[in-house]
């Protein structure tokens, strides 16, 4: 593998950055008694929503649907964590069960 | 010494209101650890991110921007949107930390969506130093989630079985935060136009650089909805 030191340090200041901006900008920009804008305050309850819907896609941009195994094992992970997770709503179980079931699919049955 | 007993006093009251996000800290910081360490990342790297980044879901998904070298801006880009609901965080929590003085930057800093569930519901008895309470809080949960990093990371030096399949664990955390999110509100078009755009702009622009296309085709359905709104409750 090649070991890019420059570019794992950029990525990660741009990690810090980020996490540093979105922290700390509402409290510059709207400090206390300020009025929030309207339109700032319609993205915050709309635009995490579209990111979580948006994420997920990204995570799954490389299955191939035309293909062996047809997004097989994406697709049955994906409704057990989603079964799990309407049943128990419990995050760990669901994560933690939806990636072992996942894992054994693609090392067994969809080798 | 009055000072000293204080901050004990603020610390018993803290460290049980901490216990519920232990046990995910533990885990979930521990899981990080482990992919980190078999994606080739040396513990130097997870715990870097684990003090100054501080942000669970943006870590797992650093690991991708890692695997791929991704351009630092596309980093960036990614993180803010990821992040994007931190600044909404902030908001509502301005007035609560407007007296917090030193404590302010980072608790500012450390505001993760536990941390910000357990202090935004937060009462502090008139007895106790708040904002010592507040901080004492902020800083265990983050205490967790470093110990948890750290013996990932080493435990994934030692793992033998076959970690084929692990990385699916940051597409099982978006999936739980997706279906969180649907319970929590009745209104589902911001989660439906997100998955329908980003489909969308993978099929007409290839996996491999759809995501910015996707973000602006949202930000842009989403500020179209906004006027939409604005000028009905403007008629009425």
């Amino acid at each position: 593998m090649k070991y890019n030191v420059i570019s794992y340090a950029l990525i990660t200041l741009a990690m810090i950055l980020a996490t540093v901006l979105t922290r700390f900008l509402p409290f510059l920009f709207f400090p206390a008694g300020k009025k929030t804008p309207k339109y700032v305050i319609y993205l915050g309850n709309t635009l995490p929503y579209a990111t979580i819907g948006l994420l997920v896609v990204y995570c799954l941009r490389g299955v191939s649907f035309t293909a062996h195994p047809y997004g097989l094992p994406e697709a049955l992970s994906i409704a057990v964590i989603a079964l799990l997770h309407i049943w128990k709503g419990n995050s760990l179980l669901s994560i933690g069960g939806g990636t072992a079931l996942y894992m054994v699919l693609i090392q067994t049955f969809f080798k | 010494m009055e000072n000293q007993y204080k901050k004990m006093e603020a610390l018993k009251y803290a460290f049980p209101k901490t216990v519920p996000v232990m046990a995910g800290y533990l885990v979930l910081g521990a899981a990080f650890g482990i992919l980190m360490r078999v994606n080739g990342f040396g513990i130097f790297w997870a715990l870097l991110w684990s003090v100054f980044v501080y942000a669970g879901s943006l870590q797992y998904l650093g690991i991708t921007f890692f695997t791929a070298v991704v351009n630092p801006w596309y980093a960036l880009f990614m993180s803010v949107m990821l992040n994007a609901r931190h600044l909404f965080y902030g908001l509502s929590m301005v007035d609560q930390l407007k007296e917090a003085g030193r404590f302010r930057p980072y608790l500012i800093f450390s505001m993760t969506d536990e941390t910000f569930s357990v202090l935004c519901s937060e009462e502090v008895p008139d007895h106790l130093s708040r904002y010592w309470v507040y901080f004492f809080i902020a800083a265990l949960d983050q205490l967790y989630w470093i110990f948890g990093t750290l013996a990932g990371a080493i435990a994934g030096t030692v793992i033998r079985f076959d970690t084929a399949g692990m990385d699916f664990a940051l597409t099982a955390l978006f999936t739980v935060i997706f279906i969180d999110q649907w319970k929590s509100r009745k209104d589902h078009r911001a989660a439906c136009i997100g998955v329908f755009c980003s489909v969308l702009c993978v099929i007409l622009f290839g996996k491999d650089v759809f995501i910015v296309p996707a973000m602006v085709v949202i930000i842009s359905v989403i500020t179209i909805g906004y006027w939409r709104s604005k000028d009905k409750e403007e008629r009425i």
